[in-house]
Parts: structure tokens; C-alpha cells; sequence
């Protein structure tokens, strides 16, 4: 089991997280903005595989990925 | 509970200053990483160039000096023969590298000096507002080609390179790109035997990376991480263009 954890106030909303992950469970809130004003990402299913794409493609390094 | 992924202690806890989606940012972990994973810390030096990574001295968690416009090279240089024992870096955008400083890059290869070079190909002048750049595509808009790049008219693009390969003194030359999750992996591998060269004092290494500038290509950030597989890997080709470790 593993899960991401996104630092929504790091996070720029650039949707690159969204479009590399394999189990397309991650999106772009329309409603949460951090306090400069961007639409964040954010996990919308339980299913996170690990497998660091998300990660390793965050150009500012918002999200971590844990294993449990 | 294993951490799988977190961020470079070799970066900084300052926010970065590029637009979103903008991979300077990845670029930059790339570097911290690689640096990490060496055992780099505390010991290596890099150089911040003019254009949107100006600011680079604040983001990476080393000394690091700014310096005017496509002079990294040569600062390098004097950087690394007074201090040789530690790891000197030279961080470039195109316009910095290939036209401004297009002098100071050919003869720091030339030289074969034992410095690690990483250059940011964006096709574009990022910070200025998106004027042309010698790596600029054929056909490319920019605020200076507002109808696209026309050979007869902007000249071609320059393949650095390639040029630089033929040179004598460097000892590894490579294009990468960070336009997925594969090619970043493959991208960190280049960057790391950059800096594994000169900690065995092999001489010159130039990374090329294609990077993206979503916001004066007028594209979003995942539209842009195409345009780099799609249109600039047409033009700059990836791959190794000299290696003098190669069958070593
Ligand atoms: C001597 C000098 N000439 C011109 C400039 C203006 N200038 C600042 S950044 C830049 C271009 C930067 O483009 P590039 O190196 O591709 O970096 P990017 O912003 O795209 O990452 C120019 C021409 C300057 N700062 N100094
Ligand atoms: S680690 Fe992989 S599966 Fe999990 S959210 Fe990121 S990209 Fe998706
Ligand atoms: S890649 Fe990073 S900055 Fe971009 S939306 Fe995802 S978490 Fe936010
Ligand atoms: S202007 Fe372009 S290169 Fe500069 S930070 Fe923005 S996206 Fe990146
Ligand atoms: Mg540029």
C-alpha cells in the first residue's frame, strides 16, 4: 500500500502530476486554492501504486511518496 | 512506513521563482539528487547564470555564485583550479550558453576543464519575455519572430552539442530530455556521470536538457512536455555525442 502526500501550499497547479500518473487518481481541485491563489492537486482514490511518477515529475518538489 | 520519494536535502526551503509546470524545476531536483546521492554535500560550488535561473543561488543548498550573462564557463574555470578538490557546477539557459556566451562554452570545452556543465534548453528567451534564441525551432513564434523562425531571415537553430563534440577536450557530451517520468530517470543518469567524470578527473561534461517554457510558448505545462517529445527532439536529437569512456 502506499499513498502521496502533496504540500498543497508548495503545489503551483501545473497539472503535470496529473497527467503521469498511471492510475489517473490524481486532479486538479476546481474549489482549493493555497494562499497564492493556485488550484491545487489533489488524490481522488485510494489506489497509489507508488510508483513515483508524480513525484519525480513535480517541478517544485510538492509531493513525497510513502509506503506503508 | 518507507519513504518512497521526498524532496532533495540539497534543495533549499525557498519557493521557486519559475512559473508553473516550468521544468527548470525538475532540472534543478535532478541536479540536488545526484548530488546527494554522490556524497556531494558540503563540497560542491555552482554557478548561477542570467536568465529565469538567475536566482538559482537561493534554491540549491551549496555555495554558489551568480554571474553575468554566459560567463558560467569561465567563472567555473577559475572557480575550479583554485578550489580543485571540489565539485563545480555550471548551471545555463540557451540564450545564456549559446549566444551571449557561446565564446566562453566552446573554449571551456575546448580547454577539456574539469567542470560539469548543465544546459537548459528551452528554445527561448525565458526571462526577457520570450524573444528568439539561437536553439529556437524553425517556424517557432516568438515575440521576435512573431510569424515563426524563417531560415533566410533568423538563421537556423544551433545544435551545441554536436559542435561542442567535435572538440578534442571534453570528455562526455549528452542530450536529455524531462519530458516524462522515463526520460527524467535517464536524464538523472547523464547528469550523475557529468559529476562522477569530474570527481575521476576526466575533464569536460556538457548535459543538455530539453526543458520546457510554458508561459512564453503559450502552451500549458502538460501541452509543452509534448512539444519537447513531439517537435524540439525532431531538431535536437537525444542521445551520448562523445563519451572518452566509452568502451573503457
Ligand atoms: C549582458 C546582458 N545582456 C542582456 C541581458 C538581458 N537578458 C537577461 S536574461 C536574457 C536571456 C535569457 O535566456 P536563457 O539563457 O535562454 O534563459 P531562460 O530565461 O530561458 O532560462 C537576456 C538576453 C543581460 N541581463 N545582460
Ligand atoms: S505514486 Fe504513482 S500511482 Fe501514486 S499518485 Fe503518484 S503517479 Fe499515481
Ligand atoms: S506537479 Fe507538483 S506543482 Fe504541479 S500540480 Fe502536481 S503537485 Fe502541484
Ligand atoms: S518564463 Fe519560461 S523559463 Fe522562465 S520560469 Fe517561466 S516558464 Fe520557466
Ligand atoms: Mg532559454
Amino acid at each position: 500500500m502506499a499513498r502521496i502526500i502533496i504540500d498543497p501550499e508548495v503545489c503551483k497547479g501545473c497539472g503535470i502530476c496529473v497527467s503521469v500518473c498511471p492510475i489517473k487518481i490524481l486532479k486538479i481541485s476546481n474549489i482549493v486554492t493555497n494562499k497564492a491563489g493556485y488550484f491545487v492537486a489533489e488524490v481522488v482514490e485510494d489506489k497509489c501504486i507508488g510508483c513515483c511518477s508524480c513525484a519525480i515529475m513535480c517541478p517544485d518538489s510538492a509531493i513525497s511518496v510513502l509506503k506503508q | 512506513m518507507e519513504i518512497l520519494y521526498k524532496k532533495s536535502r540539497m534543495l533549499t526551503d525557498t519557493p521557486l521563482s519559475y512559473c508553473p509546470g516550468c521544468t527548470h524545476g525538475i532540472v534543478h531536483k535532478l541536479l540536488a539528487e545526484t548530488l546527494e546521492e554522490i556524497g556531494a554535500e558540503g563540497n560542491v560550488i555552482g554557478i548561477a547564470p542570467v536568465g529565469c535561473s538567475v536566482f538559482a543561488y537561493k534554491f540549491f543548498n551549496c555555495d554558489m555564485q551568480q554571474v553575468a550573462h554566459g560567463r558560467a564557463p569561465a567563472c567555473a574555470t577559475g572557480i575550479k583550479r583554485c578550489n580543485p578538490d571540489k565539485i563545480v557546477f555550471a548551471y545555463q539557459g540557451d540564450g545564456d550558453i549559446a549566444s551571449i556566451g557561446i565564446a566562453e562554452i566552446i573554449h571551456a570545452a575546448a580547454r577539456g576543464e574539469n567542470i560539469t556543465v548543465i544546459f537548459i534548453n528551452n528554445a527561448i528567451y525565458g526571462m526577457t519575455g520570450g524573444q528568439m534564441a539561437p536553439t529556437t525551432l524553425v517556424g517557432q513564434k516568438t515575440t521576435t519572430t512573431p510569424y515563426g523562425r524563417v531560415v533566410g531571415i533568423n538563421g537556423n537553430p544551433i545544435r551545441l552539442c554536436e559542435m561542442i563534440a567535435t572538440l578534442d577536450g571534453p570528455c562526455f557530451v549528452s542530450r536529455v530530455s524531462v519530458s516524462d517520468p522515463v526520460n527524467v530517470r535517464k536524464a538523472k543518469k547523464a547528469i550523475k556521470k557529468g559529476f562522477e567524470n569530474q570527481i575521476n578527473k576526466k575533464g569536460f561534461s556538457l548535459i543538455e536538457v530539453l526543458s520546457t517554457c510554458p508561459t512564453n510558448w503559450h502552451m500549458n505545462p502538460v501541452q509543452s512536455l509534448d512539444y519537447v517529445k513531439n517537435e524540439m527532439t525532431k531538431i535536437f536529437p537525444l542521445g551520448v555525442f562523445k563519451d572518452c569512456q566509452e568502451g573503457n
